[in-house]
């Protein structure tokens, strides 16, 4: 029982990541039907704004909140800057193009951040210091075994702080209906005075800095970062949009907790029907598959889409 | 006009091309001019503390032959080629290596992976190669022009269970390895082979890839089977997050690994979680002998840091080659690879290396321990006679290890 409340709670944790990555191409997909496929790699440059702004200020590892969160929001400032320069110089000009440029669009800006980054800086891990003393403290413990540990606590918290923050930012503030008008009619919405130039604008800036928050959290607990992270946790991430409703908020944050739930679960319980730990990358995209074919639409997003 | 630029583009290809070709020929001379070395590693990628390491720890042996007049009063100059730690491009570059630049030997790689994918190569083209530190048994059998100066994983692997058997006096040890790397795997099996062998069990075996950042499922996993030790024979990037993660689910069982991991980037990442885990490795510089202190402080003045034990077997490595080159008294390809196959007994930084018939390295190993951000020797485990044949079929019956047992100070079980 307690290896189960554990294996929960770490899938649980990984999935909040994911869900954090999801919102930010759920909110894109929603507002221009584009795949930003440059997304994953937001994420990335989020860690590593966040490990620069900790070597410039001489943050070094120790535990101290008000550090990470200082890292924290500069990342996240840093991230939805990049994010708002994408659109503006690689996705705007396209935009009146098919949909079909603007994706391929996607995948250079992708790989071009990617080699960018590995030729500045290399592709050798990295390590992000350590601001919640998780390397020398010993978890807190639960029950029986299970244990969370400050990072993983942390990581739930911040988490659900922001995405509670967006909800209310997108049904509750006039920038949040305006989200809302350009996601059902971009042209409709520009006839009724809405500068969606700048909604689309801060709609990439929010979905950035959300990835970049998912970077650094995941940097406090999995402290090794990389310029390749992004690929794989990027299309997972992806996977788990499309799993709860592309375009759709809530389906995100769920596809993202359940991706991560499956994935874990394979890795510790799937030896015992005869799935080795290995098949944890494969688990998503089986996931994926069965979506498209089965259902979609995704979880929620089967009548009304609310497209943000 | 664009055309006008294209085809003086290609004349000036072209031109280039040749212009190499040229140099290169005129340095493959038996007599005179340097003894042209190629060296290939990981000096971008993921593994790349290993490529600058070993690169590091060559060049110095070199200029260190150099200032003492060369070899016959030739000089040795290395040319150094970055394979990013992938396999495909360790083949091109060592190709390049011997095609282009015409080299007479090479020195490399560190990831067995890596050493495999190019050993083929240098095997075709009759180049003879030294692996400073590739140890699957593998390497080597590609072919007679193949040798390394390190010892073997099944060796590795042995170390290690003795260790954890006769020094920890554990019982049950799980086991997360790297699925993709022919390293892992191999420390794997002779771990497992050998720990069995000795009476102990293996409770749980898990498995990850490189690249991977979460490792609390398999931890998780191992921790419900409440294994005395937990045997991790990866590399430093995710060993160093495998630890911290050990750490946050409250396990207690120390982890056990292999030369691999042994990279200033462990601490960094890893930081107070590595404490009391253990590693098998090549050397270790607190070794009080005058020649390996000579060589830490000779490296430290040079490169501002303390060297790891790929260091120590880049320079090695170079240093065996140069003998065998003085012995050979020349650098053709048969002779040298008669030379380095007849090296024994050579006083080696990480001890005295001689090569035996499957071209690899007989030598101990040590086992030290991880404290405060320091590689502390722990123990030294000696091969029997000669190391088991590389291929399968080497049951870890007969060696015995020099080091064990232990003070009972250090034999503490590691109950939980």
């Amino acid at each position: 029982m307690d290896t189960f409340v554990q294996q929960l709670i770490n899938g649980l944790n990984v999935g909040a990541i994911y869900a954090l990555i999801a919102l930010g191409y759920t909110m894109v997909y929603g507002i221009l039907r584009l795949i930003n496929f440059a997304h994953g790699d937001v994420y990335m440059v989020g860690a590593f704004a966040g490990y620069f702004i900790a070597l410039s200020l001489g943050l070094a590892a120790g535990p101290s909140i008000f550090s990470l969160a200082l890292v924290l929001l500069g990342s996240m400032i840093i991230a939805a800057i990049v994010g708002m320069i994408i659109e503006r110089f690689a996705y705007r000009p396209v935009r009146k193009y098919s949909r079909m440029t603007t994706l391929i669009m996607a995948i250079g800006v992708s790989l071009l951040i990617e080699n960018l980054f590995v030729a500045r800086i290399g592709a050798a891990p990295r390590a992000f210091p350590d601001f919640l003393g998780s390397q020398s403290q010993p978890p807190i413990h639960l029950f029986g075994n299970a244990a969370i540990s400050k990072a993983q606590i942390i990581i739930f918290l911040v988490s659900i702080a922001l995405m509670v923050l967006l909800q209310w930012v997108v049904f509750r503030t006039k920038v949040g209906t305006a989200m809302r008008a350009v996601s059902f009619n971009l042209n409709s919405a520009k006839l009724m005075g809405i500068n969606t130039d700048a909604i689309i604008s801060l709609t990439f800036a929010i979905g950035s800095s959300l990835a970049a928050a998912g970077g650094v959290l995941t940097a406090q607990y999995n402290p090794n970062i990389d310029p390749l992270m992004g690929i794989l946790t990027g299309l997972k991430a992806f996977v788990a949009a499309v799993l709860g409703g592309i375009g759709n908020i809530p389906g995100a944050v769920l596809g993202g907790l359940l991706i991560g739930a499956a994935e874990t679960f394979v890795v510790g319980y799937g030896s015992q029907i005869g799935i080795a730990s290995t098949y944890r990358d494969a688990v998503a995209f089986a996931i994926l598959i069965l979506v498209l074919l089965l259902r979609p639409s995704g979880l929620l997003g089967s009548t009304v889409q609310e497209k943000v | 006009m664009k055309r006008t630029l294209f085809a003086l583009f290609l004349i000036t290809t072209l031109l280039t091309a040749l212009a190499c070709e040229r140099r290169g020929n005129a340095t493959n001379g038996s007599g005179t001019g340097p003894i042209v070395v190629g060296y290939y590693g990981d000096l971008s990628g993921r593994t790349s503390s290993f490529g600058q390491s070993t690169k590091n720890g060559a060049e110095m042996a070199a200029d260190e032959i150099n200032k003492a007049g060369g070899i016959d009063g030739r000089t040795i100059q290395i040319i150094v080629e970055d394979d990013q730690g992938e396999p495909n491009k360790a083949a091109t570059v060592v190709t390049k290596l011997i095609n282009q630049d015409k080299v007479m030997a090479i020195l490399g790689e560190v990831a067995s992976s890596n050493s495999l994918a190019a050993a083929p190569k240098a095997q075709a083209a009759k180049v003879p190669m030294i692996s400073p530190s590739s140890t699957n048994p593998a390497v080597t059998q590609v072919g007679d022009y193949i040798f390394r100066v390190c010892f073997i994983d099944p060796f590795q692997g042995e170390v290690m269970a003795k260790f954890a058997a006769n020094n920890l006096k554990a019982k049950h040890a799980a086991i997360l390895y790297d699925f993709n790397s022919d390293y892992s795997r191999g420390l794997f099996e002779f771990f497992k082979r050998s720990f069995t062998s000795l009476g102990g069990q293996i409770v749980l075996e898990k498995s990850y890839t490189q690249g991977d950042r979460d490792f609390s499922g398999q931890l998780t996993a191992i921790r419900s089977a409440n294994p005395d030790v937990i045997y991790v024979p990866g590399y430093y990037g995710e060993v160093g997050v495998i630890s911290n993660q050990t750490k946050q689910l409250g396990i207690k069982a120390p982890l056990l690994g292999g030369d691999g991991w042994d990279a200033p980037q462990l601490w960094q990442l890893g930081g107070a979680s590595l404490n009391g885990n253990y590693i098998s490795n090549h050397y270790s510089v607190d070794d009080p002998s005058p020649a390996i202190q000579k060589f830490v402080a000779d490296y430290k003045a040079r490169y501002n840091i303390s060297p790891d034990a790929l260091a120590a077997l880049g320079y090695d490595s170079m240093k065996v080659l140069a003998d065998a080159i003085k012995r050979a008294g020349s650098t053709e390809n048969t002779k040298l690879r008669d030379a380095i196959a007849q090296t024994k007994d050579f006083p080696g930084v990480t001890g005295k290396i001689s090569i035996d018939k499957d071209r690899n390295a007989v030598k101990p190993a040590v086992v030290l321990k991880l404290e405060n951000s320091k590689f502390v020797y722990e123990t030294t485990i000696a091969p029997e006679g000669s190391t088991p044949p590389a291929t399968s079929s080497a049951p870890a019956s007969g060696a015995s290890t020099a080091g064990a047992p232990a003070p009972p100070a250090k034999a503490a079980s590691p109950t939980n």
